[in-house]
């Protein structure tokens, strides 16, 4: 409930502001140039929550320039990348990640394409097999009951 | 006046879309040749009647009549005439209008080219398409009416997004449209041919000129909003990942793959079912992006009319409509009998698995896009699924899908040898990963993806190269290049284009530099090979806007390769700042330079990128345009071909 009138909050601040300030700034920027570029990855897979699917590395947000601070003041303290995402998940929740963990039942959205890819592939070569009979002669062969039948007609035609 | 004869005019188009819904189909179950030639006029009136309604609509729109909401809502007195225009489309409203427009000019069209169809698919064709018009009548009239008066005008509007005020996003949306629009011919082809309970290759001759009129729309209408993305949202992203974005490519990959399977069909009379399957789910993916952009379930950066109401009744055509459809298939697809017979290794094969690698990846778009929808509802988590997961989860299956498109374009049908066509192939595949080889020396401890896309840009530009080649059999006359059948010609070309666009990504994805600083004027700095200086900054008055532009001088070993002008524009009636970055196009990169806020003493924040290979992303989507358009071209002596004789012929039919 806080945390939504915060972001209400927030949103409302970002309407009232006259000209909001461009995705990262000079500012903000890290003189460690290692530093920095571990920023600007970890950023581009955060997402800014008052934003509609915006990373916030290209946010134009209020928020988003808090975000982009916090990771780098967690970097410069010595996190390590996945310490100073975990520390933004603690806070702000999963929804704060664009690309989604893959625990719970979220290893069915990362599995569903392979497994569907699968299914599609024997599916298809099922059906490529049922299609291919008749393209091969040697296929269309009589069964062993067939070809007796076969042998008694002539067998009479010939008595 | 003209404004409550526009609504009238909707309203009967309502009522004849009624009629055509049902007068032709009755017609086709009696064989009445009187009740089936209903559809015809009734089509033809029916887009009269909407193109009068839409009239009416820009009419208040170009006058500012404020008396009407949408405009009022969208549109200011002092905005200039082409976004007046274009403020039609620009809303909710409009936008709906724009579609039954659309939907009913395709109605006509096929009223009007259907001559050739056997009569009862034909009123059959008509009446479906009617029922999907009837449809959209009534969410228009019911719940989203455009024509709309306000008790109390007021004296000026509250102007259109300026976002949208822009060349590129006027023509946005009428191009998506066409192509939205365009499946639902082929929706109606499909369970017009359920109801009638045959589909043979005629069935899919006349299809596929539709698929392909619809996709080369749909790629069209995506290509210019990914264009307009990139130099109107001020750091040149092209592609997002986001729901309505989504919303509009997964109807585009199985529109690719339907024209691919409709081919099949055409030539070999199998993958019959699966065809009819495809354009029910191209057109129903079509109704699925217009719920995600009219109700608001997604959040989107498109965030359009967001009503619940709106979003339910939308949600009511989408499972009438699909889940009708879909009955339909499950009780009549298994009267489909299959004829062709191939082998494992053959052209039919691998368009199986071109249909395969689409339909998967839409798939894979699909499960994202709904993926926060789904956690929260069951699982009670509320969650982003973002561009990571796309990049890493879709691109596999493009990567493939480029990797197999040049063997399997030239396998023989029936029967192949696949030997043949990699001897064939080979220089292709030499020179692709001879140019892979160079990209990867030349690029010192990056990514990968560009030396991929190189590889894959190149062999499919070189595959469909060898492909022409290879249709001129050993006598390698050249003048025969001229004659091959416009189909093979835009095979080549569609094919290249997406080559192009693969590469195109995969280069301004790798290889991109970026710098961000406080830039004072005068004081030249370099980013990558070019020199950038800041030559002053000065305020200018347009015509519903104010705005800061910078003068920018961008060179190259001393010598000045552009004079670019960045703006910050202020839009004080919508109370909207937007920038408009300056971009000096090249054929290899572009360079991009954002203006940003004042600081001190005569000093500006400046962002300057290069993107190297930019222009290819979008100039590869035209050329899969064009692509589409020379094969339509060809349809014309097929039709004509197949309407003087009865049977289809088999000779001279290019295989594509």
């Amino acid at each position: 409930m806080i945390r939504a009138l915060i972001h209400a909050a927030l949103a409302l601040m970002l309407a009232l502001a006259p000209l909001p300030a461009l995705a990262v700034q000079p500012d903000e920027v890290l003189e460690d140039p290692v530093l920095e570029q571990r920023a600007r990855d970890l950023s581009q897979n955060l997402r800014c929550l008052v934003c509609q699917n915006e990373n916030i590395d290209d946010s134009d947000a209020a928020l988003a320039r808090d975000l982009r601070l916090l990771v780098r003041e967690r970097l410069v303290a010595g996190d390590s990348d996945a310490e100073a995402v975990a520390y933004l998940v603690d806070r702000y929740g999963e929804f704060v990640l664009l690309r989604p963990t893959t625990g719970g039942w979220n290893w069915l959205l990362w599995a569903a394409g392979p497994i569907l890819l699968l299914l599609a592939l024997a599916g298809a070569g099922v059906y490529l097999r049922g299609r291919s009979r008749g393209a091969n002669p040697e296929e269309q062969r009589l069964t062993p009951e067939e070809e007796a039948r076969l042998q008694r007609i002539l067998d009479e035609g010939r008595s | 006046m003209i404004t409550e004869l526009g609504h009238f005019a909707l309203i009967l188009a309502f009522v004849v879309a009624c009629l055509q819904g049902i007068v032709p189909l009755v017609g086709a179950h009696f064989r009445w040749p009187g009740w089936m030639a209903v559809a015809e006029p009734a089509a033809t009136a029916q887009l009269l009647l909407t193109a009068f309604s839409f009239a009416a609509l820009t009419h208040a729109f170009v006058v500012s009549d404020f008396s009407l909401r949408i405009v009022v809502e969208n549109s200011h007195s002092a905005k200039p005439m082409i976004y007046k225009i274009s403020g039609v489309w620009g809303n909710h409203e409009g936008s709906m209008l724009l579609w039954v427009l659309i939907l009913a000019l395709f109605g006509a069209l096929a009223a009007w080219f259907g001559g050739n169809l056997p009569p009862t698919l034909r009123a059959r064709v008509l009446a479906v398409q009617a029922w999907v018009g009837a449809a959209f009548f009534a969410f228009i009239l019911y719940t989203s009416n455009p024509f709309i008066r306000l008790a109390t005008p007021p004296f000026d509007g509250q102007d259109l997004n300026p976002l949208l005020q822009d060349p590129g996003l006027a023509f946005h949306p009428p191009f998506l449209y066409l192509g939205y629009v365009g499946l639902s011919i082929c929706f109606s082809f499909a369970v017009a041919a359920l109801i009638e309970g045959r589909v043979d290759a005629a069935w899919g001759r006349w299809v596929r000129p539709w698929t392909l009129l619809s996709w080369v729309f749909l790629t069209i209408g995506i290509a210019l909003g990914s264009w307009w993305a990139y130099y109107e949202l001020g750091w040149g992203g092209f592609w997002f990942w986001d729901p309505v974005e989504n919303a509009s490519f997964m109807p585009w990959l199985l529109a690719a793959a339907l024209l691919h399977s409709a081919i099949v069909v055409e030539k070999r009379e199998a993958l019959k079912s699966w065809t009819i399957l495809l354009a029910i789910l191209a057109f129903g993916f079509s109704l699925i992006g217009t719920f995600i952009v009219r109700s608001g379930v997604l959040t989107s950066v498109h965030a359009f009319a967001t009503d619940p109401d709106r979003g339910v009744f939308i949600l009511g055509i989408l499972v009438f409509f699909t889940g009708g459809a879909l009955t339909l298939y499950a009780a009549r697809a298994g009267a489909m009998q299959a004829k062709g017979i191939f082998g494992v290794v053959s052209r039919e094969s691998a368009l199986v698995l071109n249909n395969i690698l689409l339909a998967v990846s839409c798939f894979v778009v699909f499960t994202g896009t709904l993926w926060p929808l789904v956690a929260e509802m069951l699982f009670d988590r509320k969650l982003s699924v973002g561009a990571p997961f796309f990049n890493m989860a879709f691109t596999p299956f493009m990567v493939v899908l480029g990797l197999v498109l040049p063997v399997g374009a030239m396998l023989g049908w029936k029967r192949a040898k696949p030997a043949r066509v990699l001897r064939q192939l080979a220089p292709a595949l030499g020179l692709a990963l001879a140019l892979m080889g160079l990209a990867w020396a030349m690029q010192t401890g990056r990514s990968l993806f560009g030396p991929i896309g190189v590889f894959l840009g190149t062999w499919l530009v070189a595959g469909a190269v060898t492909d022409l080649v290879a249709r001129l059999g050993q006598s390698r006359d050249w003048r025969r290049l001229r004659h091959l059948p416009r189909a093979d010609w835009g095979k080549a070309v569609a094919h290249s284009g997406l080559g192009i666009t693969m590469l195109g990504v995969a280069g301004l994805m790798a290889w991109e530099q970026e710098d961000i600083r406080v830039a004072r004027v005068n004081e030249p700095f370099t980013v990558g090979a070019y020199e950038i200086e800041l030559l002053g900054v000065s305020r200018i008055q347009g015509p519903n806007y104010f705005a800061d532009r910078g003068e920018v001088s961008v060179r190259r070993d001393g010598a000045e390769v552009a004079h670019v002008y960045p703006e910050k524009r202020n839009y004080p009636v919508a109370a909207m700042p937007t920038t408009e970055a300056a971009i000096d196009n090249g054929f290899l990169r572009d360079v991009y330079v954002v203006l940003g806020d004042a600081q001190a003493d005569r000093a500006w924040t400046m962002r300057v990128y290069v993107k190297p290979l930019a222009n290819w992303i979008w100039g590869g989507s035209l050329l899969m345009a064009l692509g589409g358009a020379l094969s339509l071209s060809d349809r014309r002596f097929r039709v004509a071909a197949g309407a003087r004789k009865t049977t289809p012929a088999p000779k001279g039919v290019p295989a594509e």
